[in-house]
Order: structure tokens, then sequence, then C-alpha cells
């Protein structure tokens, strides 16, 4: 009864929004849409429509498949603060940050099945009806540990919600349980996705035991880059409080994050270039370019210039401080991160390919045009998930109020 | 290690095989309304087959657990289709690995010249795509004081080969004993089979490029776009784990021509190589060619350090 009240309030407060909400959801499905008319013309002719070859088999797809489950993982990090160090002004937004990793890990599950050849056979994945290669393919480890965290996240969000919609507080050990079980599944995720790669010998670029480590590092500058933007955008637009202290953490763990991430980056190119063999041929390409062709050099240069200046600005505190200075700090060092582990990572892991060939990739215009709807549908179910939480959480949906009030603004 | 890896999933898929089945085909009945209304509404995204063919490729089971009656309907099926592809009658069958063999392949490179005869002859046997242009053997052009393949030269084009100065080194699927895209599939659509082939079952593979991640020797190659064959280039004599037409979306790779070497012939490209340089056969028979040069010459093979165990190996006289 009481559930059933409250999907139909959810529901119902989905539908009740001011102007500016129903443009931006309009923006969202309409950019969605076009996303799925160049993947339905993918479907039918088939990969060739991207850049991808047998040269370089994973392209921008598994790019931002790569780096949004980083994003997903850096949940974690309200999640700690709120549920086990007891922080009341974190655990205003802990739900956010759960709404986040929801949408980035569906937006890193989209990124992966719009880059398989054959996506109808998905259900021979599934175990049982199909056949799930476990514990050997680290694609199997994969499929489980994310299913499993977008589970997990959606299942505590959903108790927490629903109980304060109830205008009761979560208070049961099965709940503190599962975010134990939440917080290392966190980790799990990105460090799976990390040997999917580090996994392969024959690729020297990704074969270091630093990726995992590397991709945790990543994840936690990048994570908090976007939930500091998306804490700043739904303060500013909307009437949900959000104390500073969250923020000032927030931008705290990233300058750490960042600080590791780049001494890591900088081991990594030490090790590839001095006394430079066959393993720094990959870095060399991406950096210098090897053999007359260089594609990704202003890309992986601009991304360190970004990352270098993000770092910089988050190092001054003053300039940390600085509402303004701190949203540009995290727009850089969330782009630099994007291209830095994603195209910068996955794409020069292939060149050159394991026969000593050089053979370029970059992504072709129905890459991007998927990419876009994939990214717009992953904004879109993370401001519906917003809209239900800042909801419950004004006090606006609640089991006890027969009429729910209007959100204003 | 990997035999008790390959034994252990076995078991585990016969266990699970015929409960397995049963819920398919209740899951089949539950959907059919549904599946079929999906399939006649958007026909060219299943390959332009009959709805009723679409209905039993979707639901046609891996290889190794499908029965022999199930088997039979899926070579059915495959004829049919390429009936309807290229207006051709092909042969598709089954053919099972011959006990007490175990495929190797040895190649002399001094005897190599470069003529490429062996790609084109695989090409034409394999019914590999024309315009998708996928090969399965790359002819590497190497500089003569050197082995590294970064300085190999792959799109060589010369009036006349051997060129002053080369050496050529073809590479193919090794083969591997241990086989790391086997390892890296997360559907088993790929295996190693008992005479030591690394198969595909195309019509399980997802298309997730896994393997081609995995594999050190650029083997696997992806249909990026239906590989088209001239109807009056078609091979018709296929199989089902070699050289049957392939769908756009999944991987194939050489199979030492399981439709000919199973069957005891040679694969297309070692009868094609005019020099004599490629040398195949069973490395169970003590008296067999192969064996000879194994326990004769000085053989390498490539990259042997990952821990692949290739059964290609290279020499020189």
């Amino acid at each position: 009864m009481q559930l059933y009240r409250f999907m139909l309030d959810v529901v119902g407060d989905l539908f009740r929004g001011p102007g500016r909400y129903w443009a931006w959801i309009a923006l969202l499905v309409a950019l969605t849409i076009q996303g799925v008319f160049f993947y339905v013309h993918q479907l039918q002719t088939g990969l060739v429509v991207t850049g991808m070859s047998d040269q370089v088999s994973w392209g921008f797809y598994i790019s931002n498949f790569a780096f949004f489950v980083g994003i997903a993982a850096a949940a974690v990090l309200l999640v700690v603060p709120a549920y086990i160090f007891d922080r009341k002004d974190v655990k205003q937004v802990v739900l956010l940050g759960e709404a986040l990793a929801v949408a980035a890990v569906l937006v890193a599950m989209t990124f992966a099945l719009v880059d398989i050849g054959r996506p109808e056979r998905f259900w021979h994945a599934i175990p049982y009806i199909g056949i799930f290669n476990f514990p050997y393919s680290l694609l199997a480890w994969d499929i489980l540990v994310l299913g499993g965290y977008l589970l997990l996240n959606l299942a505590t969000a959903f108790y927490v919600l629903f109980k304060h919609y109830r205008d009761r507080e979560p208070q049961s050990k099965l709940f503190f349980g599962f975010v134990v079980i939440a917080m290392f599944w966190a980790i799990s995720i990105h460090t799976v996705t990390a040997f999917i790669f580090s996994s392969n010998p024959s690729r020297s670029m990704w074969h270091t035991s630093l990726l995992a480590p590397r991709f945790i590092a990543s994840a936690f500058a990048s994570g908090p880059a976007l939930i500091i933007i998306t804490l700043s955008v739904i303060r500013k637009s909307t009437l949900y409080q959000i104390s500073q202290g969250v923020i000032d953490t927030l931008a705290l763990i990233m300058t750490i994050a960042m600080q590791i991430n780049l001494f890591f980056v900088g081991a990594e190119l030490f090790t590839d270039f001095y006394n430079e063999g066959a393993h720094g041929a990959s870095v060399r390409y991406l950096f210098f370019g090897l053999e007359g062709v260089g594609k990704l050099q202003p890309w992986i240069w601009s991304a360190l210039l970004m990352n270098v200046v993000a770092l910089t600005i988050l190092m001054i505190h003053p300039l940390r401080r600085n509402p303004k200075a701190l949203i540009i700090a995290c727009v850089l060092g969330f782009l630099g991160i994007w291209i830095e582990k994603g195209m910068g990572l996955i794409v020069p892991g292939f060149i050159p390919t394991t026969l000593g060939e050089v053979f370029e990739y970059f992504p072709t215009g129905t890459e991007f045009a998927v990419g876009i709807g994939i990214w717009s549908l992953g904004m879109l179910v993370f401001t519906l998930l917003a809209k239900i939480i800042i909801s419950v959480e004004l006090g606006h949906l609640r089991f006890n109020k027969p009429e729910p009030g209007r959100i204003e603004g | 290690m990997s035999e008790k890896k390959a034994k252990k999933a076995q078991v585990a898929t016969r266990k699970s095989g015929i409960s397995r089945r049963s819920f398919v085909k209740g899951v089949g009945a539950a959907g059919a309304v549904t599946a079929a209304a999906a399939v006649t509404a958007c026909t060219p995204a299943w390959d332009d087959q009959t709805m009723q063919d679409a209905f039993g490729s979707f639901f046609q089971d891996q290889y190794k657990r499908m029965t022999p009656e199930e088997i039979e309907e899926a070579l059915a099926r495959i004829e049919r289709k390429a009936k309807r592809r290229f207006g051709v009658d092909i042969k598709c069958e089954d053919t099972p690995p011959i006990p007490g063999v175990v495929f190797g392949y040895a190649l002399n490179i001094s005897k190599c010249k470069g003529y490429r005869d062996c790609v084109y002859a695989c090409v034409k046997e394999n019914n590999l795509g024309r315009d998708s242009q996928i090969q399965y053997i790359r002819v590497l052009e190497m500089d003569k004081n050197t082995r590294n393949l970064e300085n190999s030269e792959h799109y060589y084009d010369p009036e006349e080969v051997p060129r002053e100065g080369k050496y050529y080194m073809p590479v193919q699927c090794m083969q591997c004993d241990n086989p790391p895209c086997v390892t890296a599939c997360p559907v088993e659509a790929t295996w190693k089979e008992p005479d030591g082939i690394v198969v595909i079952d195309y019509d399980w593979c997802i298309g997730c490029r896994m393997c081609m991640s995995a594999c050190p020797y650029w083997a696997r190659h992806f249909n990026w776009t239906t590989p088209e064959v001239p109807a009056e280039e078609i091979n018709p004599v296929t199989n089902y784990l070699g050289n049957r037409p392939r769908d756009k979306g999944v991987t194939e790779k050489c199979h030492f021509c399981t439709q000919r070497t199973r069957k005891g012939r040679l694969p297309a490209c070692a009868e094609a190589c005019p020099n004599g340089a490629r040398i195949f056969g069973n490395l169970l028979d003590p008296d067999s060619e192969i064996r000879y040069v194994l326990e004769n010459k000085s053989v390498f093979r490539l990259k042997e350090d990952l821990g692949t165990e290739p059964k290609f190996w290279y020499f020189a006289d």
C-alpha cells in the first residue's frame, strides 16, 4: 500500500516542474533519440560506420565505458563519509551521489552494448540460459560486478528514500552491511575494468600492474569533479540546501587524487622512455607520433595541460575555495582525465599492433553522435532520479501529506 | 592445466544442458508472439532470413551443447541462408576431429619468397569477405638482419619478390595450446578442439572483441560489415566450425582449414605454396614430416615468452 502510494507520488512528481525543467528534459530526450537513430544505422550497416578496424579494435565507445565505470565508482566517496563516518552534511547529498552512480553505470553499460557486434545475442552471456565464462573471462567478471553495483546502488538509495518518504530514518544493521559491501564493490568495478586491459601481455602499454591503481586514482579525481559540478548546478537551480562542507571535502579528495594520478602518469612515462624499447612504442605514438602519424598528440597534450592547470588551481587554497575557480578546475580535470584514461589509453594500446603495424584510429561522426545520445540518456536518468530525491528530501513527497506540494525553481 | 579447465567447463555445461534447453523452449513459446512481431518489423536487421529461420538462429545453442538433431537443423539453416544470400547451393557439414590427431604447422622461412599465394588460396578456400578484405595470413617483409616485428613491412608491393636484403615471414593463427583468446571470451564462443585447433562458433560469438585484444599474433579478424563474396567465387564445400559464410559482427580467424584437414587433406595455404615452405601434419605421428622438422631443425616460435605455446613453428635451412 505504502509502496504503491510512493510509486504514484513519484510518477506524479516527475510530471510537475517549471518550464526550464521541461525544456531540459526535452533537450535530453531529443539528443537521446538522435543517438538511437545513429545506432540503428550502425546496427544495419555494421560497426564499419565507426573508425575502428582489426588494427584498433576498440575505440571511442570502450574509452567512454572505462571512464564512466570510474565515475560510478567515485560515488563511494560520498557513501563512506555519510554512512561510515556519519557526517550529517554528506548524508544530505549521498543519495544524489548514488543516483549519479546509477546513471554512470548505465552509461558505461550502454557504451559497452553499442560496441558489441551482435547485441541481440547478449543472452549468450547470461548464466544458465547462456554460457558465462566465469571466472576465466574478465568481461564475465565485469558483467557481474557492474550488474551487482547497479543493483546495490538502486537498492540502498531506494531503501533510504522510501524510509524518508515515511518520515523514518534507516537504521537496520542489514542496511549498514549493504553499505559496507557497496564500499568494497565500488573499488572492485574499476579494478576489474582495469584488468580487462592490463591482463593482455601482448599489449605492452596496458600490461602494467599500475593500471588498476591509476584507474582508481583518476576515478577519484574525475568523479568528485563531476559531483561538485552537479551539486553546484543543483544548489543554483533548486531550493535544495547543499552545505559548503561537502564541496570542500570533495575538492580536497580531488586534489589528492589528481596529485596521485599525475604521479602515476609520470612514473609510467619514465618507465616507457628511459631505455625506450618496444614497451614504449605506444606511448611514443601517443605523445610524439610514430612513423610519421600521430592523431592523438593534440588530445593528450591538451589533456596533460588541463590536468596540470586543474591541479594548480586545486593546490592553491584561496583558489580552491573560490567557487568559480573550483568549477573551472573541475571542468578541466574532468575533461583532462576523460581524454587521458579514455582515448589516451585505450587507442594507443593498439598502436602499433601486435605484429608491429602502425595503423591509426579516429572516431567517426556516428561514434560521436551515438556517444552524445548515451551521455544524454545518462543525464536524463540522473535528472529524473535527482528530482525524486530532492522532492522527498525537501518534504514535498511524503506519505503523510495527502497533497504533495509543488516544488519551485 | 588448460585441459583441466576445458574438462571442468564441459562437465558444467553437460549438467545444465537439458534443463536449460527446456527453459529456452519455455521462453521461446512465451516470447514467440512478440519476437515474431519484431522479426517482421525489421527484416534487414535479421540478415534476410525467413522469420522461421531467424527465430531458429536466434535461439540456436552453442555448438558443443547442441544435440545431433539440433546440429542438423542448424546446418540446414546455414545452407538455406547461403542460398538466399548468394543464390548458391552450398553443402555445410559438421566435421568432427579425427581421434589421435593433433595438428601442427612448420614454416621454412628460407623457402618463403613472399609471393602471397598462401594468402590468396586461403581467401578463396575459406570464403573470406572480398570487400571487407579479411585475410587470415599476413606475410611480413623483414630486413635480413632482424626479427623485430616493429620493423616489418605489411603492405610490400614491389615489381618482383623476393627483394634484395629481405626475408618473408607469414603469420597466421598459431593455434596456441594455451590460447589467451579462449580465456578472454566471455561466452565460450571459441575453444580448443581435441585436435588442437582453436575454433569459433560464429553463431554464438557476441562480437565483443575481447579475443582480439588478447591475441598476441593479430590472428583474429572482425566482420565490421557483412562479408560479401561474388556468387561465382563461393566455395560450396563448407563446414560449421570452418569456412561457412559468416555474418557481420562476429570474429573469425584461421582454423587450419578444418573442412579439409579433418578429411585428410592439406590446408589450402600448404597446398598453394609453390616453394614447399609449408609443412603441415599430425604432431602425434612420429613418422610425420612435421615431427621430422621439429626433431632435426632448429626451430623457433613467435612470442614464446608469453606462454601461449603456439603449434606453429618457423625454421630455416
